[in-house]
Formats: structure tokens, C-alpha cells, sequence
């Protein structure tokens, strides 16, 4: 059973190396929606995306809207902003 | 045609001539005799001083489809540019080349100039801001790419009659009634006028605008009478605070100064820091922190240098009035330490942009130069260097002396860290090749260092050492490790749509600037 | 079986301080050459960042390669509501050492201990993986810090001069008189527990001469190593715990000499004419260890 985001929330920083990650509940079946805005869009546009949305399934989620402020954060950063944004989603 | 970077250049390029392929660091040699000077007359008892801006270009006969130069001097506080590049519109007067050693952001008004046919082709050894963001948006819109040519490479051009200039326009801070002139001295000081001095060499007409005009006569004077033709007084030729800051200050960013500390072992322990050595210093953070390490070890061991060539700095100057070096070549002076010191010191020595790197003289300083510290925007596999457009394809930075230094000196040492942000600087390819693998000895970055294989001498002297010595791959291994490999951003291959040329030192081309296509 | 003889002699001359909120801080962390880094999820993160920041450096340690000894200082575990959650998400990331803040009775220890102890079970990694330094920063913690220190799971202490300082109702000095006898108390308790001491940080970067000062009181002192903030520290930090050039020979020279007298007998041990005891030898085994970590080639420091 997936879980269900309670409430929205943010998570990270818009500065350098960092994300600002914002978490909304979305409607059931609507699935999980990335809005990103990064400044290496063309060169891990892509690839950011799949991480997000990896980082999400993973945790347990189905049906989420993430907007993502994105200033070159490594892999690792990403998914701890949206692991953090999920759980305080959840407090 | 693969020219020998492996880089795609079309055989015809709209709006220039032959195009000759770069071949290799040296392999281009003059055939032939240089530019004619054109013969002035000068008559008794004139007075070169005229009312206006329009007054010289009345003068001087500046008419349709002429190349007017500049030099860069006034780095990004120059008021000239502009002065003169509006009264030419004003007169109605087009299809103008404008031939600056360097463009800076103030240089953004050319855009209006450029979209109302005032100016239709430029050559400049640096492209950025929102000019460069037009010209990319916007290849077609001149009527052949811009040239973008090194330092040398410019002098060079200059020289041999390929970039031939019906007038220049020289900003100098202070000059006398009958056109010696210096940039030492004045409210607009700069220090040397070592581009200045090739374009007024050379150019049909010179135009000397000051905003001090000397009563007394000038002297030294960077620029003699028997080269200037007209004289034009301004209110300001240029913004002091954009022209030279308070003495540059060496980095703090912990990772500059990791590789500045790397840099400065690498010189050492290869040998090249003795007695009687000479090194060129960028004057980036990074390298004047090169300086600094350099400083600790020659007073730790009572080492003292020769000679100091550049782009000089506080920094410098400073080792230099301390005696531990005994003169300074100065091609362009960057901050307010330096010029005075210029103007104070006697062993801290102006040179034009010809004796500083041209590869087509007797012997330009770049070929006695020990050591270069340089930095990139980004570097290859290949020990490619670009430091002129970004990952992104974006114009941002200017050839400089970057090519001449790393032909001419003895080791090459280039500073770039593996990422910067989340962006690998260690491509398979770089954008655009300004400086070939050839030329670059080493690349110090702030997780290893890198020899070029073909030095082996260096190293064999590295490995034994506990420096982390690594090879290329392995550093751009470390950097996707990091970030990940990254999509390229491709680029349009058609050749409407080239942007610029930029030309090695010798005049072949090396590659293009193309637009870069964003879904 | 408890295997940790490593990480209570490894080289800790430099723990460097990393903000644990900072990415752009962890990435680049490496880079100095700190024998050890200390990701700080403690008293550099606000209250309202403690959860992002322990995730943030939980998913470094677990994604990124570092050649440093990882360190994270979690939150008190009882003085705090945050501490039992960093060791929840912290330790899964194996780090080498857990940093306890403001360690005051041994019950502290042993409650991380066990959770250390439960998690080693967990991922079935060998008894010992993660071990714990401590901070001494109050009068508490000092006069039970003989205690802490024998903990099996403690390899190193250390002090924190800022709440100490604070708790005995005075300010730093530039002697470090106020902090002489904590300091002392902390050393003789790592020795008696045959544990590393490391100094506090010294918190003017822009002093480099008291911090010069500094270090080189406390390495005579005895201690292993100081906390830093800033990578600067580190390079003068590894100068003064490098022993110089006359140093390695005479240790050399010592240490030829015992060997030499192991096999030819003679009972009495001379160099230069100075009688040579057993800690004569030690320390000179150690000068030459000292050396050899900091990359010394020390064969050709021979007289």
C-alpha cells in the first residue's frame, strides 16, 4: 500500500550544490510529477528527474508533486532533500 | 576538414578568405614580408589637437566598410568604445569592422550597433555577456563570424597585413600637445600600453582621446608623436573603479588554494624553481595564489627569479620591489599596486602585445618563459584547453595570452578543478580547442594531478613524489563519479550557423564557435 | 569480539569540522587531506534543520568515497530529542566514529554503545566497524572522564573549550591558563585508557600565530591532534606534528643502535655517548611512525 503524503512541504536550499524541494499530496492515480527547474537542465535534466522520482518510489510514495528548485545538487543531495521533504510531508 | 585538434572546420567560411587549418604548435611559418606602414606627411607647426570626436572622424576620411581598432586597456570601465562607435552611427557612416584587442561586458551597446548596420564584422580576442549571448542567438547577423585571435596571434595579424586597420582610436590617460602619450599617469591611469602600441605602429591613422591633456611634455611616453596623427580631449575616457581595483587579492576559496598549493609543488619538484627562473602568473585568483607559495619557498631557500612576464598584479610587484626578481615585462598592467609600481620602479618594464607574444618576430618573451600558470573553462582527454565558451556553449571568456604562453614556456601548467557545480570539466571533447594538448605540460586539479604522456621527463620526476599523480581518465573517472556523465549539448552543424573563428597564433584555425541547439 | 585496535591508533592529527547542512561543504570536504572529518549535525544545525541535515550526511557517507576517517558528532543522545533519531539514520551510513557532545557519565556511552552494537548485528558487520570519541564539555563530564574513557568502544576524546569554558564561569585567554588542568585531566585519562586526546578548535582563523602557538603547546602537552575549521589549520597542524630532519636521524640512529644490541649483547645501550633506555627507544619508534604517516621519506633523513 502506498503511503499517503499528509501535507505539503520543503526540504534543501536554493544555493549552491543544494536543492529547495517543495512536496504536494496529488490526486490518487495522478502518479509522481516532477516540475524541475536546474541550472544543468540540459546536461542532467533527464537524469535528475529519474532520480527523483526513483527516491520517491523508494520510499514509498505514489502519487506526489515535487517542484524542485535545482542549483547542481549531486545525486546524494537530491534524494536527502526529497527523503526530508517526504518526511516532513508526513509529520 | 579535420584540421590536427581533430576539429570539423569547413573549407569556405562566408566573409573569410582562404582557411588554413591549424597544423601544429609551430608548423605555420611567415612567407613572406609584413604590413606596409602606411606614409604620413607631417607639416610644421600643427596642431593635432582637434574639437571632437567628429572632427576625427571627419579627418580622418573614416568612411564605409572600414576596420577601426581599439585597444582593451580600459578593461571594463572604458567610456571609448562607445563614444566614438556612436558619433560613426551619428554620421551615417556603416558596415564597419571593429577590431578591439579584447570586448567586455560595457562593450554590450555593439548589439544596437551591430542590429542598425553601424558595425558588420568584429575581432576580438574575448567574446561575452549580452554581446555574446546575441551573437549566438544570432550567427547570420554579421557579415562573417568574429575572429578570435590570441594576443600573439593578434600582434601577429597586425604585423603581416592581415588585420589592416584604416584608424585607430587609442584611449591614453595622459598625453602631451603633440601626441606622446602614456597610460602610467592621469585619472584614468591603466599602466602599460602593450596592445595600444601595435595597433599605433601599424594602423593608417591614429586618434589619441585623453582625458589629460599635457602641457608639459610626457615622457616616458608609450606611444610616440611620429605615430599619432589627431588628438581628441574627453571628460573621461574611462570609469576608474572598472579599470584597475585595489591591489587584486589572492583567493580564499579552499579549493583554488588547494590547487595553487599543488601548482607550486609541481614547479618545484620538476626542477624548474632555481636561481635565475622566469614564470608568467595569470592574474586569477588561483594563480596569484601560485605566487604566494612560490614567495614562501624562494625566501625559505634564498632562490631568486629573473624575470615575471604578464597581465601583472600586486601580487608580483610586489616580489619584484623585494628583490626576488629582477624585472617585470608588462603587457597589460590590472590593478592600482601595479600601475604605480610601473610608474615608480625601474625594473618593471612596459612591452607591446608583439615583444610580449607574437610568434612571427625575432623572439617574443612567451619563448623564454620558464613557467605559465593558466587556468580553463574546461579541458579534455587530449590536454585540449578552452577557456573561451562554457559546457553550455556559452561565450564567456577570451583567448588571451592563453595559447602563446603555453606554446612558448617550458612547462604548462594548467589549474581547473574536476567540477565545478555539478559539471564535469573534464570533457572527451571540449566545446571549442583555444590552446592544444600539445602545448599543456600539466593539469593540476583539486583531486590529482595530470602529466601530458609526451613528458616524460616530468613525469618520472612527479611519480616520485607524494603528489596524487593520475592520468586524465582517471580524474574524469573521479568527476563522473561524482556528478554522473552528462548529456552533451549539441550543436548545430551547419555552417550558417558559426558563429566565430578563433584562429590560433599563427593565423590557421584551430575551431569555430557554432550555436548550440536547445530543445 | 570487539576489533577496534586500528581505529584507536590510526593518525588523527586533524579532525576537520564540516557543517553536515552544507553540500557544497561535504563535496569539497576531501580535498584538504584531514586525517579526519567530522560531519556536524550537532550545534552547527538549527533546531529546524536537524532532520534534513542528518539525512543529508547519512546519504554522503553511504554515496561518496571519502580518504579521510568519516566522523559524525550527532546530538546528545539523553539531553536531546534528536540524538536517538541520528543514530537511526547515521549509522546505517557507516561512519567510522560517532562523536558524542558533552559527554558527562558513562551511561551515555554505553547507550550508544549498544545501538552501535545492535546495528553492527543488523548489517553483519564485523564487531567494532563503528567506534566512538567523545567531548568533554563541562566540569561533570571532566571528573568522570576516566571512566568514559575505558569504555571499549571509546578510542579517543576530546575536549570542547567553549562550553567548558562557558561552564566554569570564565573566557578564553591567549595563555589557555583556564583551560590547563581540563586539558591535563583529559590527557592522563586517554593515556591511562591507552586512547587518543585531541585539542579543541581554535576558533580565530585569522590568528595564525596563535594558532601555531597553540598546537605546538599542545603537542607537547601530548595530545594527537586538534579539531579545525578551516583547511588552513590542517597544513600547519600536520607541520608541527611532523617531526624535522635532525629529529628522524637521532630516532634513526637510536633505533640502530637497539637493534644492534639485541644481537651483539652488550646489555647497555650507547649513542653518542648518552645512555639509551627502553623509552628512549619507544620514542624515538615513535618519531619515526610520526614521520612515516606524514609521508616522510625517512631513509634519506639518515645523518
Amino acid at each position: 500500500m502506498a503511503k499517503v503524503l499528509a501535507k505539503s512541504a520543503t526540504a534543501g536550499f536554493e544555493e549552491k550544490n543544494d536543492a529547495l524541494v517543495t512536496v504536494t499530496p496529488g490526486q490518487t492515480g495522478s502518479g509522481i510529477v516532477v516540475n524541475l527547474k536546474s541550472s544543468v537542465q540540459r546536461q542532467y535534466g533527464k537524469h535528475i528527474v529519474e532520480v527523483i522520482k526513483k527516491t520517491v518510489t523508494t520510499a514509498g510514495f505514489a502519487d506526489v508533486v515535487l517542484d524542485v528548485i535545482d542549483k547542481g545538487a549531486w545525486d546524494y543531495t537530491m534524494e536527502a532533500r526529497v527523503e526530508g521533504a517526504l518526511e516532513r510531508g508526513m509529520k | 576538414m579535420k584540421n590536427a585538434v581533430g576539429r570539423e572546420i569547413p573549407e569556405q567560411i562566408k566573409g573569410i578568405g582562404t582557411v588554413r587549418l591549424y597544423e601544429g604548435e609551430f608548423s605555420a611559418l611567415p612567407k613572406q614580408f609584413g604590413a606596409a606602414r602606411k606614409i604620413r606627411y607631417g607639416k610644421p607647426a600643427t596642431d593635432k589637437v582637434l574639437a571632437s570626436i567628429d572632427e576625427a572622424i571627419e579627418k580622418t576620411g573614416l568612411k564605409n566598410g572600414m576596420t577601426i581598432s581599439f585597444h582593451h586597456h580600459l578593461r571594463n570601465g572604458d567610456f571609448l568604445m562607445k563614444m566614438v562607435v556612436e558619433r560613426v552611427a551619428a554620421k551615417g557612416i556603416k558596415d564597419i569592422t571593429i577590431a578591439s584587442s579584447s570586448l567586455s561586458p560595457c562593450h554590450d551597446f555593439l548589439v544596437d550597433y551591430i542590429k542598425d548596420g553601424t558595425v558588420t564584422a568584429l575581432e576580438s580576442s574575448g567574446l561575452r555577456g549580452e554581446l555574446g549571448k546575441y551573437l549566438i542567438d544570432n550567427p547570420d547577423v554579421l557579415k562573417k563570424p568574429v575572429i578570435i585571435r590570441s594576443h600573439g596571434g593578434r600582434a601577429r595579424a597586425i604585423e603581416a597585413g592581415e588585420l589592416h586597420i584604416d584608424v585607430a582610436f587609442m584611449g591614453a590617460p595622459m598625453c602631451d600637445r603633440r601626441g606622446n602619450c602614456t597610460g602610467r599617469l592621469g585619472k584614468s591611469a591603466f599602466g602599460s600600453m602593450g596592445y595600444a602600441m601595435v595597433d599605433a605602429a601599424f594602423a593608417d591613422q591614429v586618434v589619441i582621446i585623453t582625458d589629460t591633456l599635457s602641457e608639459e611634455p610626457v615622457f616616458p611616453y608609450s606611444i610616440p608623436q611620429s605615430d599619432v596623427d589627431y588628438i581628441v580631449v574627453v571628460d573621461a575616457i574611462g570609469d576608474p573603479a572598472g579599470i584597475a581595483s585595489g591591489a587584486i587579492r589572492i583567493t580564499k576559496n579552499p579549493t583554488q588554494l588547494v590547487m595553487a598549493k599543488y601548482a607550486a609543488e609541481v614547479m618545484d619538484k620538476t626542477g624548474y624553481l632555481k636561481n635565475g627562473f622566469s614564470m608568467q602568473m595569470g592574474s586569477g585568483g588561483a594563480s596569484l595564489a601560485v605566487g604566494q607559495y612560490l614567495r614562501e619557498k624562494m625566501e625559505a631557500r634564498g632562490i631568486k627569479g629573473s624575470f615575471g612576464v604578464g597581465g601583472m598584479t600586486g601580487v608580483f610587484v610586489n616580489m619584484l620591489k623585494d628583490g626576488l626578481f629582477d624585472a617585470a615585462y608588462d603587457a597589460q598592467t590590472f590593478d592600482i599596486p601595479a600601475i604605480e609600481s610601473m610608474a615608480t620602479n625601474p625594473r618593471h618594464l612596459e612591452m607591446s602585445a608583439s615583444m610580449y607574444a607574437n610568434p612571427w618576430n625575432a623572439g617574443a618573451i612567451v619563448n623564454d618563459l620558464d613557467v605559465v600558470f593558466l587556468s580553463a573553462t574546461e579541458v579534455d582527454l587530449d590536454f585540449n584547453v578552452n577557456v573561451i565558451t562554457d559546457s553550455n556553449g556559452k561565450c564567456m571568456g577570451a583567448s588571451g595570452g592563453h595559447s602563446d604562453t603555453a606554446a612558448g614556456a617550458k612547462m604548462s601548467v594548467i589549474m581547473c578543478p574536476v567540477v565545478r557545480g555539478r559539471l564535469p570539466m573534464i570533457r572527451d571533447h571540449v566545446q571549442n580547442v583555444v590552446t592544444p594538448g600539445e602545448s599543456i605540460d600539466v593539469i593540476v586539479t583539486d583531486r590529482g594531478i595530470a602529466v601530458n604522456p609526451k613528458r616524460t621527463d616530468l613525469l618520472e620526476k612527479l611519480q616520485k613524489t607524494n603528489l596524487p599523480i593520475k592520468t586524465m581518465k582517471e580524474l574524469q573517472d573521479m568527476a563522473y563519479e561524482f556528478v554522473g556523465v552528462p548529456e552533451e549539448v549539441k550543436l548545430s552543424q551547419d555552417d550558417k550557423d558559426i558563429i566565430a573563428v578563433i584562429e590560433y597564433r599563427d593565423g590557421s584555425i584551430i575551431d569555430v564557435i557554432r550555436k548550440p541547439i536547445y530543445d | 569480539m570487539l576489533h577496534n585496535e586500528e581505529a584507536k591508533t590510526r593518525l588523527r592529527r586533524t579532525m576537520m569540522f564540516v557543517p553536515g547542512n552544507s553540500p557544497k561543504m561535504i563535496n569539497a570536504a576531501d580535498i584538504y587531506g584531514a586525517d579526519s572529518l567530522m560531519f556536524d549535525i550537532e550545534d552547527s544545525i538549527a533546531v529546524t534543520e536537524k532532520d534534513t541535515a542528518r539525512l543529508l550526511v547519512a546519504h554522503a557517507l553511504k554515496t561518496l568515497k571519502f580518504n579521510s576517517e568519516t566522523v559524525v558528532r550527532i546530538n546528545h543522545p539523553t539531553q536531546t530529542p534528536f540524538g536517538l533519531d541520528d543514530l537511526k539514520v547515521i549509522l546505517p551510513a557507516k561512519p567510522n566514529l560517532i562523536r558524542m557532545p558533552k559527554i558527562e557519565d558513562i551511561s551515555e556511552i554505553e547507550l550508544v554503545a549498544k545501538e552501535i552494537e545492535k546495528a553492527e548485528k543488523e548489517f553483519g558487520w564485523p564487531e567494532g566497524t563503528i567506534n566512538i570519541i567523545g567531548a568533554i564539555e563541562s566540569v561533570k563530564g571532566l571528573y568522570n572522564v576516566r571512566e568514559m574513557c575505558k569504555h571499549p568502544r571509546m578510542v579517543a576524546i576530546a575536549l570542547g573549550a567553549e562550553d567548558f569554558i562557558a561552564n566554569i564561569k570564565t573566557n578564553r585567554t591567549k595563555t589557555g591558563i583556564e583551560l590547563y588542568y581540563c586539558r591535563e585531566q583529559i590527557l592522563m585519562a586517554a593515556r591511562d585508557a591507552e586512547i587518543q586526546a585531541l585539542d579543541t578548535v581554535y576558533s580565530d582563523i585569522k590568528d595564525m600565530d596563535g594558532f601555531r602557538n597553540e598546537v605546538t603547546n599542545s603537542r607537547d602537552m601530548g595530545f594527537d591532534g586538534k579539531s579545525c575549521i578551516h583547511p588552513k589549520q590542517i597544513t600547519e597542524v600536520h607541520k608541527i606534528y611532523t617531526p624535522d630532519d635532525k629529529q628522524i636521524a637521532k630516532a634513526l640512529k637510536v633505533l640502530d643502535a637497539f637493534q644492534a644490541s639485541l644481537t651483539d649483547n652488550k646489555g647497555v645501550l650507547n649513542v653518542d655517548g648518552k645512555m639509551i633506555d627502553k623509552p628512549i627507544v619507544v620514542r624515538a619508534q615513535r618519531v619515526i611512525d610520526q614521520a612515516v604517516a606524514a609521508g616522510v621519506d625517512v631513509e634519506e633523513k639518515r645523518a
